[in-house]
């Protein structure tokens, strides 16, 4: 009896120990765990990370997810539909496979895909394809999916889960490739501008006067200027022949220096508004050097802040980037992005004949959700002393 | 009790703001001597905190200067001063501010906030501040595990302690208290006080006390300042103050103090309108348009401030003629 009542006890006690020490944990958490721990809360942002991450992923991995690269032209593919899997050949269960896709035209001149159902083609992992290199240094001919011949070598027949474009590539390569310059464009892009907010809105809101005035009337006529014409212009003025990622690079430069005007303004309001706490004061009157209260007090009290900014940022980049190469004045094939992939969407007969070619739109749209799902629970996150 | 610390011979700081002058302080002087508490006392807006700030240096003085006396004897102008020197004394001169929550930066453990100013001043080893900090957050009652959180886990009156570490840390020998306790609930003030006043004997500090809460700042001067619009009204030591009072704003701020004894018949002088613009003062002694006392002189003439009795100064006009109460203290034992 006593021991049971001592086991009791110990156990209470255990309890309000274990309480003590969850206690002691959260009065121990930086600005930062307070932040994650208020972002864990937020089930769409959540979500929405799970999401980019297993984007970006497939982005980083895409020449060996993708069976194809982007130059693999195939007048017999060409607009081909969405190719079906099947798992039963004449009665009996023989895995995932396809048949390969024949085609005739009809009454009216149309290429009509049929299946050739006379021989199953076996899809098997790790097939070896067209050599690439993954990451720029790591060379590989290894593809995760594809069919191949009895020899091993690559079969001609496609495995095309999202369908073919007019010239018969394979469309859930491209967006795969395409991401390369979607997913990263906004991302090379918010760092420029995260640098040019920092340094101009910095400079802006701590020294202020004359400076700040400039500064701001500065960033007044930037952000008056209309986008779409901005960019028109900007992008004719990048010449036709110079190579791809000279292009990407411009890109990026175009994208951030309109969206920074946005995001100085914002470093210059935190600025202003920290400038005033009293623990700057205190900082000032116990001698830190200023150099050593913005490093110490004002950037980290405005971080936050940006990042939230600068997430919220990210999807009008990327829809940027997207209206940029649909109109012809961003990435130009062979090289290619989401926006380039939407280009063949500009003809009504290539919506109405081959919807699949609107698969482009769905990634933009999903990405640029999670991206705003991801900054309005930053946000909410972003002041835990709330 | 002899050595003057601090000497503020009409100090000025006026603030300008879109054409309009604002005159925050206003021609104030008094001195303080080493060791006591000097209790700045006025309504909102009155200038306090101002006077408070430009004496620790965080605004520049418009006019006048504030002497004092360093620990090496020397006396520095602190109004006009070259900026290396000013970091020195920096150490002996510190703040206490109002607000617990704002002048703590919440992105700071409490190691790094009390050992902030140790590190912007001195080249020491890593050992010794980690000493010096833990002996001065024991000193202030802080546990020392406490030193590893984050200014969140802590209440108001907590925080506060952190604030007196932080301001203690250099051992200073003058503090500028700048409302440290008024945001603090009533038995934390109490606290706060007599930790306060424990400190002083133990470091020998001096304080400058500003409040608006006429009962504690009783309870720890040694001498009171009565601001008014800028202008230091009256300044005695605090015996005279709360049983003499020589002037009207002083006779009225002590009327609004309840005294806890349901037998005293306490008469309340209500002050009629508002505290007048500071951008715009009347014209003569800057109480006039409140003043129940009032006379012609009064508004034209700003009286001067100067000493009526030994070691009490009053500016009002009427000091001789007009029936000013203080406080009668119940006697103690009854």
């Amino acid at each position: 009896m006593n021991n049971k009542e001592e086991l009791l006890k110990s156990k209470e006690e255990r309890a309000l120990e274990k309480k003590r020490l969850k206690q002691e944990k959260y009065y121990m958490s930086s600005q930062w765990q307070l932040m994650g721990r208020k972002l864990l809360k937020h089930k769409l942002a959540i979500f929405s990370i799970v999401l980019l991450g297993i984007l970006y992923f497939c982005m980083i991995f895409s020449d060996f997810i993708a069976p194809e690269d982007l130059e693999n032209y195939s007048a017999k593919y060409s607009d081909s539909p969405i190719t079906k899997i099947h798992t039963v050949h004449e009665g009996k269960f023989i895995g995932p496979f396809v048949y390969a896709q024949k085609f005739k035209f009809n009454d009216y001149g149309q290429k009509m895909y049929y299946e050739d159902t006379a021989t199953p083609h076996r899809i098997s992992l790790f097939v070896k394809g067209t050599p690439y290199k993954l990451l720029g240094f790591i060379k590989g001919d290894v593809h995760l999916y594809g069919v191949k011949n009895e020899d091993g070598t690559p079969s001609d027949v496609k495995v095309l889960i999202l369908g073919a474009d007019n010239l018969g590539r394979d469309m859930f390569s491209r967006i795969l490739l395409g991401s390369k310059v979607s997913l990263t464009v906004p991302l090379l892009g918010t760092a420029i501008s995260f640098v040019l907010a920092v340094i101009i809105g910095g400079v802006s809101g701590f020294y202020g006067g004359i400076i700040d005035t400039i500064i701001q009337r500065i960033i007044e006529v930037f952000m008056s200027f209309p986008t779409l014409p901005l960019w028109m212009a900007l992008s004719a003025a990048i010449p036709t022949g110079i190579s791809v990622t000279n292009v990407y690079i411009l890109i990026t430069i175009i994208m951030s220096l309109l969206s920074w005007p946005g995001l100085a303004r914002t470093v210059r309001g935190r600025f202003l508004s920290l400038k005033k706490e009293d623990y700057v004061l205190a900082a000032r009157l116990a001698g830190v050097s200023d150099f050593k209260i913005i490093v110490k007090h004002l950037v980290p009290g405005f971080m936050s802040y940006l990042i939230v900014n600068l997430t919220l940022g990210i999807p009008n980049m990327i829809l940027g980037e997207t209206s940029m190469s649909f109109l012809g004045l961003g990435m130009r094939a062979p090289a290619t992005s989401w926006g380039v992939l939407l280009q063949e969407c500009k003809s009504i007969n290539n919506i109405a004949n081959c919807p699949w070619k609107l698969i482009p739109l769905v990634f933009v749209a999903i990405t640029v959700l999670a991206f705003n799902f991801l900054g309005d629970g930053l946000r909410d996150a972003a002041d835990p002393y709330k | 009790m002899s050595e003057v610390i601090l000497k503020v011979n009409n100090l000025c700081k006026y603030f300008d703001s879109k054409g309009v002058t604002i005159r925050a302080v206003n021609d104030i002087s008094f001195e303080m001597e080493k060791g006591e508490t000097v209790g700045i006392v006025g309504e909102s807006g009155c200038g306090k905190t101002t006077l408070g700030r430009t004496i620790v240096g965080a605004y520049v003085p418009s006019s006048g200067s504030a002497e004092y006396r360093a620990a090496d004897g020397e006396v520095y102008d602190l109004s006009n001063i070259d900026k290396k020197k000013m970091k020195e004394l920096r150490k002996e001169i510190q703040m206490i501010f109002q607000d617990p929550y704002s002048s703590l930066d919440p992105r700071m453990t409490v190691f790094d906030i009390i050992s902030e100013p140790l590190k912007a001043n001195f080249k020491l080893k890593k050992e010794e501040i980690e000493e010096k900090v833990k002996f001065i957050a024991e000193k202030v009652g802080l546990k020392t595990e406490f030193l590893k959180r984050y200014p969140h886990a802590f209440s108001g009156g907590q925080r506060q302690r952190i604030g007196i570490a932080r301001a203690l840390v250099m051992y200073p020998r003058l503090i500028i208290c700048d409302e440290a306790v008024s945001a603090l609930d009533v038995s934390v003030q109490a606290q706060v006080v007599n930790l306060l006043k424990d400190l002083q004997k133990d470091m020998d500090l001096t304080y400058i006390f500003i409040s608006h809460d006429l009962s504690v700042v009783e309870h720890i001067s040694d001498r009171v300042g009565v601001m008014y619009l800028g202008r230091m009204v009256e300044y005695a030591d605090t015996a005279s103050i709360f049983e003499k009072p020589m002037h009207p704003y002083t006779e009225a701020l002590l009327s609004a103090v309840p005294i806890p004894d349901p037998d005293m018949n306490n008469e309340r002088i209500p002050l009629a309108g508002e505290i007048p613009n500071p951008a715009n003062p009347p014209k003569g002694c800057p109480f006039h348009t409140r003043c129940r006392y009032c006379t012609e002189k009064c508004h034209t003439e700003v009286p001067e401030f100067r000493e009526r009795e030994k070691g009490h100064f009053v500016a009002c006009h009427l000091t001789d003629t007009s029936m000013i109460k203080g406080i009668v203290k119940p006697k103690e034992g009854m």
